[in-house]
């Protein structure tokens, strides 16, 4: 964002340009959005025949019974977690190249959330009985097991979902006012007044604001780092070579950041180009994004490496034998196409000519979006693939159920974010005001 | 209910609000609200506010998330017990997992209720003068007070560059 300090926008300007993406939906938007719509359609049938005919539709045989939905699960856990980086982590720590970029990754945090949310249900083979997962007081007085991964997970997911949502919508609150104080139309005008909770902008209501986000921001920070801990521990707890590693919260952490800032530059370059924000998206904040995508990719390949080394290391067959599967065995191009994906094709970022460079770096983050779902989808099914005993090992192949469901799912996902840009204030418009150079009388000193 | 005067002058420069604000202080004008289109230091620094107490709402909600997860754990781990290979029925390890959770969740929540309790509940002097434009470019500051003082009042603002002064009165 620092190209703004130095050309000549005023507020009114910054104002309007937010408020235009905000304008009716042209026939391009439509054409993204109801093919959007036919594949969330897709999902919900392929979901209601998975009810109607039971879990075996699902492609799950023995010895895999958690197969594309977890994978998918964790995969929309990780792509929430930039968002809370951006808007809370960079928020702590004054980064201000969040500025333009921070509202969309909040909403794909949410959107992305949302998304994962449905598949521990979906994975369910009766998944009207998804409530028993909640703690609520019944007859027999019992309860759930809280020693078990797998409630954490309810917990560290609801609770983020909570939180991202009211930071999302807090963070929201000046800039729906913003837009209450533009629009004209009458149900529009309505709508926006009720969600800006009557806010002016008084120097008492920025007080309180100014506090209370700091406070979320602060209690975001270590939430995130918590809910893909709690996540990665669904597999680390487990006896499976493969999974039973303690390394599993950091290399998961950092692996869902990588992953949520190579979507978000997927999703605002087009965003950028079809609204004409060259101005508010600049290359300074694409440089910020594809370095921090270089560091927790270092992560990442990093983590690839001790695991590997810790499989020979600990002189376990079981561990070795999984790692050597992964490599050799049948899954062989997915791991490749993984270490291809996360480790080799972010090398050119190292590069300031590639980072400015939007193509390179839409073509990148792409390339790391599929290999980390190749990566979970790794760790999920290849572990469980190839256990202790060889009489058990089995091969698991994605059934047409659950490829609609999760083409389905990204579709759910895309819906929602098309719905966002058009609905709600998709740039910060209060903070962006905020750097821009006060006007003085005097003249700014 | 009490009854006074509104007094709202409308500025363009950060500058002239903040020495019109000195100069209402000055002349014992206390019922200030400043409005601007972002949060800004300098004036926040003018009107010297006391702290905000939301903090205090983030650390009861998350004092309460921490006690809630804890003793929610604990009491159902001890309403049915279900020993398991001689280890604790009450495993505090397992359990700081969902404390941590409640403690954001709670913390976070209450956070929220202090803000909407602090800054649209105790408004104190109710805000009766608005302008749209104070979302947008400008900068507005309102004045509650008696009706014999508002010529003071719109001369002060007016001398130190308020663009348009608005009239009302304030009922609270």
């Amino acid at each position: 964002m620092s190209q703004n300090e130095n050309n000549s926008f005023t507020y009114s300007q910054v104002t309007n340009d937010v408020v235009r993406m905000l304008e009716k939906p042209t026939y391009k938007w439509w054409a993204l959005f109801l093919p959007t719509l036919g594949f969330v359609g897709i999902g919900m049938v392929c979901f209601f025949y998975q009810v109607y005919t039971g879990l075996g539709v699902a492609g799950y045989r023995h010895p895999v019974f958690w197969g594309v939905y977890i994978t998918n699960f964790v995969f929309w856990v990780g792509i929430a977690h930039s968002g809370t980086l951006i808007s809370a982590i960079l928020y702590l720590f004054r980064a201000r190249f969040r500025m333009s970029i921070y509202r969309v990754s909040e909403a794909m945090t949410v959107f992305a959330v949302l998304t994962a949310g449905l598949f521990p249900i979906i994975h369910l083979g009766r998944a009207w009985n998804f409530y028993w997962l909640f703690p609520y007081p019944n007859q027999r007085e019992l309860w759930i097991n809280f020693k078990s991964p797998l409630v954490w997970d309810v917990f560290a997911v609801s609770t983020y979902l909570t939180v991202s949502s009211v930071f999302f919508f807090v963070g929201m609150i000046p800039d729906i006012a913003a837009v209450r104080d533009k629009v004209t139309a009458v149900p529009r005008k309505i709508i926006y007044t009720i969600l800006s909770l009557g806010w002016k902008g008084s120097h008492w209501e920025w007080l309180h604001y100014s506090r209370a986000y700091l406070y979320f921001a602060a209690l975001a920070t270590p939430l995130v780092l918590s809910v893909h801990s709690v996540v990665s521990w669904d597999f680390a707890m487990a006896n499976v070579p493969g999974w039973h590693s303690t390394i599993f919260a950091p290399y998961f952490v950092a692996g869902a950041i990588f992953s949520g800032l190579a979507m978000v530059i997927t999703l605002t370059i087009p965003l950028r180009k079809i609204f004409r924000l060259e101005n508010y998206i600049t290359m300074d904040n694409y440089d910020g994004m594809a370095k921090l995508i270089l560091f927790t990719g270092g992560i990442v390949t990093y983590s690839y490496a001790t695991e590997i080394l810790l499989s020979w290391y600990t002189g376990s067959p079981f561990e070795w034998g999984q790692t050597y599967y992964r490599m050799t065995g049948p899954y062989a191009p997915l791991f490749w196409t993984m270490i291809f994906c996360n480790v080799v094709a972010p090398i050119p970022l190292w590069f300031k000519k590639y980072r400015s460079n939007i193509k390179v770096l839409f073509i990148i983050s792409l390339l790391i979006n599929i290999g980390m779902w190749f990566e979970r989808f790794n760790i999920i099914t290849m572990s469980l693939s190839h256990e202790f005993e060889p009489g058990a090992w089995g091969i698991y192949k994605i059934s047409w159920v659950e490829a609609g469901i999760t083409a389905g799912s990204f579709a759910w996902f895309f819906m929602f974010f098309l719905i966002f840009i058009k609905t709600l204030p998709a740039v910060s418009i209060a903070e962006i005001k905020e750097i821009l150079p006060v006007p003085k009388k005097g003249g700014n000193k | 209910m009490k009854s006074d005067q509104g007094v709202l002058g409308i500025f363009t420069y950060l500058d002239t609000v903040t020495d019109a604000v000195k100069e209402l202080k000055n002349n014992g004008y206390e019922q200030l609200k400043v409005f601007s289109p972002f949060p800004n230091h300098e004036i926040e620094d003018v009107m010297e506010e006391s702290p905000s107490p939301v903090r205090y709402f983030t650390l009861f909600g998350g004092l309460l998330g921490a006690t809630c997860g804890f003793g929610f754990t604990v009491l159902t781990a001890m309403s049915w017990p279900i020993p398991v290979s001689a280890k604790p029925v009450v495993s505090i390890i397992p359990f700081m997992v969902i404390v941590f959770e409640l403690t954001i969740l709670f913390g976070a929540l209450s956070t929220l209720i202090g803000l909407l309790i602090n800054s649209f509940v105790r408004k104190r002097a109710p805000i009766t003068l608005y302008d749209p434009r104070f979302s947008d470019d400008k900068f507005g500051i309102m004045v509650v007070c008696p009706e014999d003082k508002i010529k003071n009042v719109e001369s002060i603002l007016k001398s130190r560059g308020a663009e348009e002064v608005k009239f009302d009165t304030v009922e609270y």
